[in-house]
């Protein structure tokens, strides 16, 4: 059986290896992004020998505390915010579950969001009892219905800043200025995690009270976000504990992840501008290409309205399923909607909300590029995607 | 269909035999390619589709080096699964839905998805066995080696140009060796208990919970074959033609049986065992592993009426009454019983088999019975 055994590693070993030698071409950062190096660089020492406990007394501890400070003003500079507004997280989720259910256990009332917003807050929004406000064909919140739906009992408004299938933008000035009118004392909160990368967050600040943000969607490490809680906003913490997080959230930091995250936001800020640029024109060369070379696939959302880093299409007369098999098979990194905890694809609700076409929404294509996407990347993907639609559409051979 | 090597996409539901098939096909040589179908979405404790079942296809696919896939196909599951298992029962039909989700959806959505991809073949872990044809041209579907575990039954709609493209790595083995094979190989799923029921019913629940959150209930007089009022049942859409319990009659008489369930008038006729007889069927919507013509060959067949059921001698007729069927336009046959049998629930598949017992010739769904 020791034969078997050892067969059975060398297989496991050849996976591995065809995994992260034969090239890639990853499409898919708004999954989640690369690391920064510099952020890995930024996170090392505290996983070593920079250890100790930040909320301790000691002067190690302290040393620490200061990591974890100086992280705080990193971000709260790049998101144009009081340091004291930064409530370091877990997650992304954490931080919108916190900003909607930590408002409705302090303050009571209803949620209200877009029907379009990623499932961290559609579902707290759902599982609270609240309301959910319809899009226009671009994915964008239907402001007269945002305003129909506010009331008096609203203590809460979500409106994402970009959407994660299909990277829609959304005004949250024009949002917030509804959202006054209407329901003055509801608080504003922005799930702005696929923004970072793309806005500037100082100019959605200003108009927002609760701000949710995930480094790893930034070039940080997966498990650490941020949630920025302005004007003195008080919310009900998730997590009853220690309150190590100015007594806004419980639990040791994750000082390592908080450091690197900084890091990263730090430097996704200062390349912003040129990135949105270059990346722009990736984009428009992978989707130019797509849209020359096949028939009935439309561009989900204009580009006008969307970030720069979205690619999403929708391709009448395939299934997604099958197209992401041959992407895959050729190395082509994208997604579809979101999937369960099986991993299977579940048709998308952004798609049905924004109400495309099933035969068209059948077969959508999330294609995200990045600050390492180039233009061999697009050129490739556009060649493996043309190919597999022409394969899927000629039918079994 | 082994000797040189294929891409093989193999249906993995976290049960012992699909990693088995899995395992044996990595060690054919084939190009092996897990995939877990993700079928019904809602509350489940028995069957396939839960997480950790996913889990456990998913660590087997990983020790075995191969790639693993979940599909989404849970809309055709509801369209032709679930939806019509429920509004069968609205009008007294008892269907199999497993039967009907390896005609809808393992055996042809999936399949059609594999060729589409690129794969030459799909293999499940069902115990049965696809072998080449006695006559010389085309395959047999063939019970599986181990008689206990054969499920021939469940896959008998598979045609000649799906059979060329199916394997079913297990059906040469029996139960004890494929658990045996698990284990050598160290899989987690060596052990784990075969799944009994129909994945979208909970033990807990049973079928009266799904049904009752899907149809109303309408309550039923129950009588005997004279027409005397005996009892009544909470809900004749829960009533099968046959069964004894729960008709709401007291216990210590003679055995009685459902013998009659008139849906429209909600009226349960109960009776012996001998108002249950009956010579034969009606058997519509068939499907046929060769022409039907080849039924020619054989004076008497054996006919198996459920999964694990007693095939018995029949005769069978082809060209029936075509106002008969079952609400399709497939071809409807006639089987008369050797001896009178038992009646068949209708909607409950029927499958006729070669008198060896081993070959799969054709099946259908049960209809109304012969008078006489």
């Amino acid at each position: 059986m020791a034969g078997q055994g050892s067969e059975q590693q060398q297989r496991g070993g050849t996976l591995l290896r065809v995994n992260t030698a034969d090239p890639l071409t990853y499409l898919d950062h708004a999954a989640t992004t690369p690391m920064r190096p510099e952020a890995v660089e930024a996170m090392l020492p505290f996983l070593t020998e920079r250890f100790a406990n930040p909320s301790g007394s000691h002067r190690f501890a302290r040393s620490v505390r200061q990591a974890v400070d100086e992280a705080r003003d990193i971000v709260a500079d790049a998101v144009g915010c009081k340091p004291g507004e930064v409530v370091f997280t877990g997650c992304g989720t954490e931080s919108d579950n916190a900003a909607i259910v930590g408002t409705q256990r302090r303050h009571g009332g209803v949620a209200v969001c877009s029907a379009t917003e990623h499932h961290a807050v559609l579902h707290a929004v759902e599982h609270g009892g609240g309301r959910v406000v319809p899009v226009d064909a671009a994915g964008r919140i239907d402001l007269d219905a945002l305003a129909e739906s506010l009331a008096d009992d609203v203590s809460v408004v979500s409106v994402m800043a970009v959407n994660n299938e299909v990277g829609s933008i959304n005004s949250l000035d024009a949002v917030a200025e509804v959202v006054r009118e209407h329901a003055p004392q509801a608080l504003l909160h922005t799930d702005a995690i696929q923004a970072a990368c793309w806005i500037d967050l100082r100019t959605i600040t200003p108009h927002v009270h609760l701000m949710a943000l995930s480094a790893h969607k930034f070039g940080g490490p997966k498990g650490v976000g941020a949630l920025i809680e302005r004007h003195g906003t008080v919310l009900e913490p998730l997590l009853q504990g220690g309150g190590q997080e100015r007594d806004r959230r419980s639990g040791t930091h994750n000082v390592a992840g908080i450091v690197a995250m900084a890091e990263a936001l730090r430097l996704t800020d200062m390349e912003r501008v040129a990135d949105n640029l270059r990346i722009a024109a990736l984009r428009d060369r992978l989707v130019d290409a797509l849209l020359h070379a096949l028939d009935d696939v439309i561009e989900t959302v204009p580009r006008d309205a969307k970030i720069a880093g979205s690619a999403h299409v929708c391709i009448a007369d395939i299934e997604s399923e099958a197209l992401l098999y041959l992407l895959d098979e050729a190395g082509v990194c994208a997604s579809a909607a979101s999937a369960c905890a099986s991993g299977a694809m579940e048709p998308s609700h952004v798609l049905a909300a924004m109400g495309v076409d099933k035969r068209f929404a059948a077969g959508a294509l999330r294609m995200s590029l990045g600050r390492t996407t180039t233009e061999a990347d697009v050129d490739r993907a556009s060649a493996v995607l043309i190919d597999a639609v022409h394969r899927l559409r000629g039918g079994p051979r | 269909m082994t000797g040189t090597a294929m891409k093989v996409m193999v249906a993995m539901s976290g049960g012992v035999d699909s990693s088995v098939a899995a395992a044996l096909l990595v060690e054919q040589g084939h190009e092996v390619v897990g995939v877990t179908m993700r079928l019904w979405g809602g509350e489940s404790d028995t069957g396939c589709c839960s997480v950790s079942d996913v889990d456990d296809a998913r660590r087997v696919a990983q020790q075995l080096g191969i790639d693993h896939l979940v599909f989404n196909f849970s809309d055709d599951f509801n369209e032709h699964v679930v939806d019509p298992y429920v509004q069968a029962h609205t009008t007294g039909i008892t269907p199999n839905p497993c039967i009907e989700c390896n005609r809808h959806v393992k055996f042809a959505r999936l399949s059609e998805r594999a060729e589409l991809l690129g794969f030459d073949a799909v293999a499940t872990g069902h115990h049965a066995r696809v072998t080449p044809s006695v006559s010389g041209t085309g395959f047999e579907l063939e019970r599986g080696a181990d008689r206990a575990k054969d499920q021939s039954y469940v896959v008998h709609m598979i045609d000649q140009a799906e059979l060329a493209r199916t394997m079913f790595p297990v059906g040469d083995m029996t139960k004890a060796d494929v658990r045996a094979h698990a284990s050598r190989l160290g899989l987690r799923t060596a052990t784990k208990p075969d799944s009994q029921d129909v994945c979208f019913i909970t033990s807990t629940g049973g079928r009266t919970a799904f049904l009752g959150h899907r149809i109303p209930f309408r309550s039923a007089s129950v009588v005997d074959t004279s027409g005397a009022l005996v009892g009544t049942v909470p809900s004749v859409e829960m009533v099968t033609l046959g069964q004894r319990r729960g008709i709401g009659l007291p216990g210590g008489g003679p055995k009685r049986f459902v013998v009659d369930i008139d849906v429209p008038r909600a009226v349960i006729t109960v009776g012996d065992e001998a108002d249950l007889l009956t010579p034969g069927h009606h058997v519509g919507a068939m499907t046929w592993v060769h022409e039907p013509e080849t039924l020619a060959a054989f004076e008497t067949v054996l006919v198996q009426c459920s999964a694990h059921g007693v095939p018995q001698p029949a005769t069978v007729s082809m060209g029936a009454d075509l106002s008969m069927s079952t609400g399709t336009d497939l071809p409807m046959i006639e089987v008369r019983w050797l001896e009178p049998q038992r009646r068949i629930a209708p909607g409950q598949s029927i499958v006729l088999y070669d008198p060896t017992d081993r070959f799969v010739l054709g099946g259908g769904i049960a209809g109304a019975p012969l008078l006489r």
